[in-house]
């Protein structure tokens, strides 16, 4: 070593050869001192390594059982499996070392699993001797606890968890399930049903039943109630088995509502006026006053301390035109969004051209509006208004109208049936199959489009969903805009490519973009 | 003529155990049996003494070293034993105790009757008594790259087995430095410690009751025991005998 590095003259070493102790084959020497035959032919190695093992195999869930308890999924000759058969192996080939290991093939039908193995191990003074092994595997047939409490009552739930909400549309509904679609929230769930007013979600374990009634209530304002009610009583070991239901109410607040607060309640927020429209529902609500521009922020328990209903909703939204905007102030920032006080004189549109119905309003939509604008807004003058909170306030004033948002109806009249450049995915549920399922179908599907509507028009509500892009979209031709002002649409960017790892999608043509 | 013992199930008799042309030293301890088959093999005119070196270890092989003109013990070995040495050999046998602090000679020494095989850093007073006592001449070398070259060899005035690891060039070398054909095997089937398996004189050998055909035909060979035997000068006289 230091000596060849040092130049010294170093004569060639060839390697001598000697007999083999026993058989006498000139050999060359090793640390037994035998030729191979000879070792292998006295010492075998693999001498006391198992060569049959045992093996449990459900047929339904193609799972193996690891004792004590934990069954790991694996497909024939797969590389699980052989990390599977090693570890079973293992408190058996201590002594050895394993240098490789590979599958024999065979019958599938057989219910045996041969591994090959290569086995090292040091013999007599310090010679390694590798050798090969077969170890074969039966398998038998067990079928695993999920399985077997599955056969025996495939709708088996232990906890259940039932999303009410008491208003007559499905508008958060739909927001949630892309809301649970995007955080994986319901992974765990054993089935989905719709019900009448809300959706019920059926799980295995009370603890993914928690998990989820946390996730909703973080997102949402809602009160949850829990029970439980005793299925079986085992007095030997004293083990009691529950159904476990959660009932969750949301709060019947939703977006674009006009709510009159009780007094109790606006004077906590500073006689906040108490006509409020609800701008914006997370896990607090946000109330804006249309006239003042001031908001305030309604957390769940706040809420359900002293709750109270809208008393319009997005249903009784009537289309005005706009005829003339008069700015009262520059656009502010008011909770994170624009808004600027301003008179308008508005018609409403099954008025215009027939009579001179004109309101002078004062709204927050001083930004947006133009003269010749459509806008969406409650119509308080025609309206029979009918609320227990209102009836408390003595000289209310009460506006005409209250506009709402910015209305693209016209507009989508002209790109009706033109398609979007995005898609949404849903909860696969199990729908209720009751005699008036036929009309709830269409007001369903128009809900559903509204909803679509108000996903391109609000940013702030794609925040936390998922849109994909959809690989059928083809922009059309003649892409340039005609008029002035364009619909508003979801820019490209926002869009995500949709991963096609799984089998059930629909459209699997290719995978990412 | 080569033959197998064993003391007490230890193969290793080159360790309990010393044979040169003139005498036989046998450990004390053990059974009769022992001794007696070197009795047996080597004749009752040949002297097979029975002794402890330093201070009553066993371990007597290890610890000398010797030929016909003489023995050399570690600077452990007590008078009494020294004294009982020198009654029992043969007169022309010298016994000497070296002071160098060295208490294995075999591994350090290997010799025949005319050369010696010693370790490169012996002292050069031992160096001396050496060619004194035991009449040789000296060669410091070291086996397959081991100073400690007494226990991978062991060689007689005839020829000379070395451990199997040697290489050939290195084999050549050894070769004509002791100037006698010298061959790489094994002994108690498979080891490398030659000297500790086998103890050997011009006419017979002594191997552990491990060893394989195989190496005892290759020690009977390179040792030329087959030709040289008492037995057959018996032999052969009868034959001349019957023929005349």
């Amino acid at each position: 070593m230091d000596l060849a590095a040092s130049g010294m003259f170093l004569p060639p070493q060839t390697v001598g050869t000697i007999l083999c102790c026993i058989c006498g084959v000139t050999m060359s020497p090793n640390s037994a001192n035998m030729c191979v035959t000879c070792l292998r032919s006295r010492v075998d190695i693999t001498e006391g390594l198992p060569r049959h093992a045992a093996l449990f195999y459900c047929p339904e869930c193609q799972c193996y059982l690891q004792p004590p308890r934990t069954w790991i999924r694996a497909d024939l000759e797969s590389k699980e499996l052989l990390t599977f058969c090693l570890r079973r192996l293992k408190p058996l080939t201590r002594n050895v070392r394993i240098i490789n290991a590979e599958f024999v093939w065979t019958e599938p039908h057989s219910k045996r699993i041969k591994l090959r193995l290569r086995i090292q191990k040091e013999v007599l003074n310090g010679a390694i001797l590798e050798q090969s092994h077969i170890v074969e595997f039966t398998q038998h047939d067990n079928l695993c606890e999920s399985c077997t409490r599955y056969q025996a009552n495939p709708d088996q739930w232990v906890a259940a968890v039932q999303l009410r909400q008491h208003v007559s549309h499905r508008r958060t509904f739909f927001f949630l399930e892309q809301l649970i679609l995007r955080h994986g929230a319901a992974s765990r769930a054993i089935n989905i049903k719709e019900a009448d007013r809300g959706v019920d979600f059926f799980f295995g374990n009370r603890s993914h039943a928690v998990k989820f009634v946390d996730f909703i209530s973080n997102s949402i304002p809602a009160q949850s109630r829990s029970d439980k009610q005793l299925v079986s009583h085992d007095p030997k070991s004293s083990t009691y088995n529950y159904k476990y239901t959660f009932s969750v109410e949301i709060c019947p607040i939703c977006r674009e509502d006009l709510i009159c607060l009780p007094p109790k309640v606006a004077k906590s927020f500073g006689n906040l006026g108490p006509l409020v429209l609800c701008m914006k529902v997370s896990n607090s609500i946000a109330l804006l006053d249309p006239l003042t521009l001031r908001i305030a922020y309604l957390d769940a328990n706040k809420y359900w301390a002293s709750p109270f209903k809208a008393f319009l909703s997005s249903r009784q939204l009537v289309e005005f035109i706009v005829l003339d905007v008069d700015l009262e102030s520059s656009e502010i920032v008011v909770g994170g969004l624009k808004y600027a006080l301003a008179y308008v004189q508005v018609a409403r549109l099954s008025d215009f051209g027939k009579n001179d119905n004109i309101f002078s309003v004062r709204t927050h939509l001083g930004h947006l509006l133009c003269p010749g604008d459509y806008a969406l807004g409650y119509d308080l003058y025609g309206a029979n208004i009918n609320d227990i909170e209102m009836d408390k306030y003595k000289g209310l004033d009460i506006p005409h109208v209250i506009l709402l948002k910015k209305s693209y109806e016209q507009m989508r009249k002209k790109k009706r049936g033109k398609a979007r450049s995005w898609k949404l995915k849903s909860l696969n549920m199990e729908v209720d199959g009751t005699i008036k399922a036929r009309p709830d179908e269409e007001k369903r599907t128009a809900e559903y489009e509204e909803f679509l509507w108000d996903l391109e028009e609000n940013p702030e509500m794609r925040f936390n969903i998922s849109l994909y892009r959809d690989k059928d979209y083809q922009p059309s031709e003649m892409a340039s805009t005609v008029d002035g002002d364009d619909l508003p649409s979801v820019p490209l960017d926002e869009l995500i490519a949709e991963l096609d790892i799984s089998d059930d999608e629909n459209d699997n043509t290719n995978s990412m973009e | 003529m080569a033959t197998r013992h064993k003391f007490e199930k230890c193969c290793d008799i080159g360790i309990f155990s010393k044979l040169t042309n003139a005498y036989c030293l046998v450990t004390i301890g053990g059974s009769e049996n022992f001794y007696s088959v070197f009795k047996g093999e080597l004749g009752d005119a040949f002297p097979v003494v029975k002794t402890s070196i330093a201070c009553g270890s066993l371990i007597i092989g290890a610890l000398c070293v010797g030929n016909k003109n003489g023995l050399l013990v570690p600077h452990t070995t007590t008078d009494q034993e020294v004294q009982h040495l020198r009654n029992n050999l043969p007169d022309q046998v010298i016994v000497r105790r070296i002071e160098e602090k060295i208490y294995d000679f075999d591994s350090c020494i290997s010799c025949n009757d005319h050369i010696a095989l010693t370790h490169p850093d012996l002292d050069w007073e031992t160096e001396e008594h050496i060619v004194d006592v035991l009449g040789v001449d000296v060669v410091r070398h070291s086996v397959d790259g081991d100073d400690f070259a007494g226990c991978y060899c062991s060689f007689t005035n005839n020829g000379g087995l070395v451990t199997p690891h040697t290489s050939d060039e290195e084999l050549e070398e050894l070769s004509t430095l002791l100037q006698v054909p010298l061959v790489a095997g094994t002994v108690n089937k498979g080891s490398w410690c030659i000297s500790a398996g086998v103890i050997v004189n011009d006419w017979t050998a002594f191997c552990g009751s491990d060893t394989t055909d195989t190496e005892l035909s290759v020690i009977e060979s390179v040792f030329k025991l087959n030709k040289a035997q008492p037995s057959m000068i018996v032999n052969k006289t009868t034959n001349l005998l019957i023929y005349s």
